[in-house]
């Protein structure tokens, strides 16, 4: 008769099955959290890529570090309506909050030794639904696939030129990217630069139509070439001062948004890769900058410009950057959240 | 005082089945999600946010039905260790699966990004952006998600040692199974 409570037999076959699903359990999950996989791509391998020799920024994006805040308005001209049904295309003024920014992880970098330029931008529908996008002043991206940009990111990192030739070797398309940043010439202003989503998005129409688009933001200064050495000489903030400068005595700043319609057979699913010149364009707004503010204290500080928080009427494509881009800005978000002693918001605590 | 129940009532163990497979699913996707920068990241994400709202609700019902149906006594002759065990392990679990949803919502609008589940259902965010808010919630989920799952694992190993090693009937009275004759009451 069984006595309930005691030990049935050796119960060794019982311990051994009880060991395996638990340490089975406990395995499936280190592998799943890539503790087993060190090969693996994860938001902390890509930081460390971008982890200047000089260590990391405390406080500050891990990537675009240097930045300055603006606001102002997003003038919908209504044409979007036909591509989505997202609320900020419709005929109407939007708030706007922005950061203009250098492609540096060197929240001190001069300004005149940052060849890509960008713009970070949230842009807020009445009821409160907001799309954020990252974008940058190249008219294409530098490599195919986020992996691609780890292994750009280590090999510009290392003292031995054979690694960048074995990279461009590895990755050809990077030379197009190399050939834009040595050849397109500068300017003296954020004002006179076009910032490009360069990854591709769907809009979806208020049908359920769906259009895999990329948008250009154009400037509507007139764009001044100036040399890199001029540019150092105006000093290491000289981007900073002078849109300040400008907005306050020339007033609001002003840029055409641009989307452009693939086509199928484009490459929607590589941002290195531009589109035929020919395909459709449609202008849905006017993006109107108002108003400059220090980033130390300013409302673009507390803002990840995250390109994957989208409204209705825009999701993401094919293309694989939006998502590891989440990946790492959230990541560069904790961390620097984390630290926010680090980069104290008034500059009379820092001393 | 009305007898206490012999199981959990039929809606209380499906209820039990049913979170205990999500939350084991929360767990692996938190972790799977923070460690990838591949194109599943988004829909992990999205799945996580959303399920774990869900089971925010499911865990309020869940108690109303404790309240309500109540639970069978352990084994009169289990060591007092272990009914001290088990009481401890339940409190915890229950309030992890209360608290880390709250938590992960918490870090979410401290960090001033709109919560957005499957569906396009948007929740309004009840705190404003705070980087020490921030890191205080983002702490928390992180560091109890790990402990979530070695207490699932602990809670797990012993149902397991009750239903192969003890056999006291403590398992059937989860068990989804039919119940067995010998835990017809003797009365």
């Amino acid at each position: 008769m069984n006595q309930p409570g005691r030990l049935k037999g050796p119960g060794l076959g019982s311990l051994v099955l009880i060991a395996v699903v638990v340490g089975g359990s406990a395995a499936a999950f280190a592998y799943t959290a890539g503790w087993l996989s060190p090969g693996r791509l994860t938001p902390e391998r890509m930081i460390a890529a971008l982890t200047p020799p000089s260590g990391a920024p405390l406080g500050h994006r891990r990537n675009h570090a240097k930045g300055i805040c603006f606001t102002g308005a997003f003038e919908a001209n209504g044409n979007g309506v036909e591509l989505s049904r997202a609320k900020v295309f419709v005929q109407g003024r939007y708030p706007v909050l922005g950061r203009f920014n250098l492609g540096t992880a060197d929240p001190n970098a001069v300004d005149a030794t940052v060849r890509v330029r960008g713009m970070g931008l949230q842009i807020s529908a009445a009821d409160g639904e907001e799309w954020r996008m990252a974008m940058i002043n190249p008219p294409f991206f530098a490599v195919s696939t986020p992996q691609a940009f780890h292994d750009l990111l280590v090999a510009s990192g290392k003292k031995d030129p054979e690694a960048m030739k074995a990279f461009s070797q590895a990755n050809p398309e990077f030379a197009a990217f190399a050939a834009w940043a040595k050849a397109a010439p500068w300017t003296g202003s954020y004002a006179e630069e076009p910032y490009n989503s360069l990854d591709s998005f769907v809009f979806v129409d208020a049908k359920g139509d769906e259009r895999v688009v990329r948008w250009s933001l154009r400037p509507a200064a007139e764009r001044i070439p100036v040399s890199q050495a001029d540019l150092e000489k105006a000093g290491p903030d000289v981007l900073e001062q002078e849109i300040e400068e400008r907005i306050r005595t020339a007033g609001p700043q002003r840029w055409t948004m641009v989307t452009t319609v693939a086509e199928p057979g484009d490459p929607t699913a590589d941002p290195s890769r531009a589109w035929p010149e020919e395909r459709r364009a449609v202008q849905v707004g006017t993006l109107v900058v108002q108003r400059i503010e220090p980033e130390r204290d300013g409302p673009c500080r507390d803002i990840n410009f995250d390109p994957t928080v989208l409204p209705q009427g825009i999701r993401v494509s094919d293309d694989p950057f939006p998502a590891a881009r989440s990946s790492v800005y959230r990541r560069s978000y904790d961390l620097r959240a984390a630290e926010a002693k680090d980069y104290p918001r008034t500059e009379a605590v820092q001393q | 005082m009305t007898d206490a129940p012999r199981r959990f009532a039929l809606i209380q163990r499906l209820v039990h089945w049913f979170m205990a497979a999500c939350i084991f699913a929360m767990l692996f996707i938190g972790a799977g999600m923070v460690s990838t920068v591949a194109p599943k990241y988004l829909p992990l994400v999205l799945i996580h946010k959303t399920l774990g709202v869900a089971l925010l609700a499911l865990v309020l019902i869940r108690l109303a039905l404790r309240l309500y149906y109540g639970a069978p006594p352990l084994p009169a002759d289990l060591p007092w260790s272990m009914k001290l065990g088990a009481r401890l392990s339940h409190q915890l679990l229950y309030g992890l699966m209360i608290v880390m949803p709250l938590l992960g919502l918490g870090m979410l609008w401290a960090a001033a990004y709109p919560v957005i589940l499957y569906g396009g259902i948007q929740i309004p965010a009840l705190l404003s952006q705070s980087d020490g808010v921030h890191t205080l919630l983002w702490n928390a989920h992180f560091y109890l998600g790990f402990t979530f799952f070695a207490l699932v694992l602990l809670h797990l190993a012993a149902a397991l040692f009750h239903a192969l090693i003890r056999r006291d009937g403590v398992f059937g009275t989860i068990s989804l199974l039919p119940s067995r004759d010998r835990m017809t009451p003797v009365e």
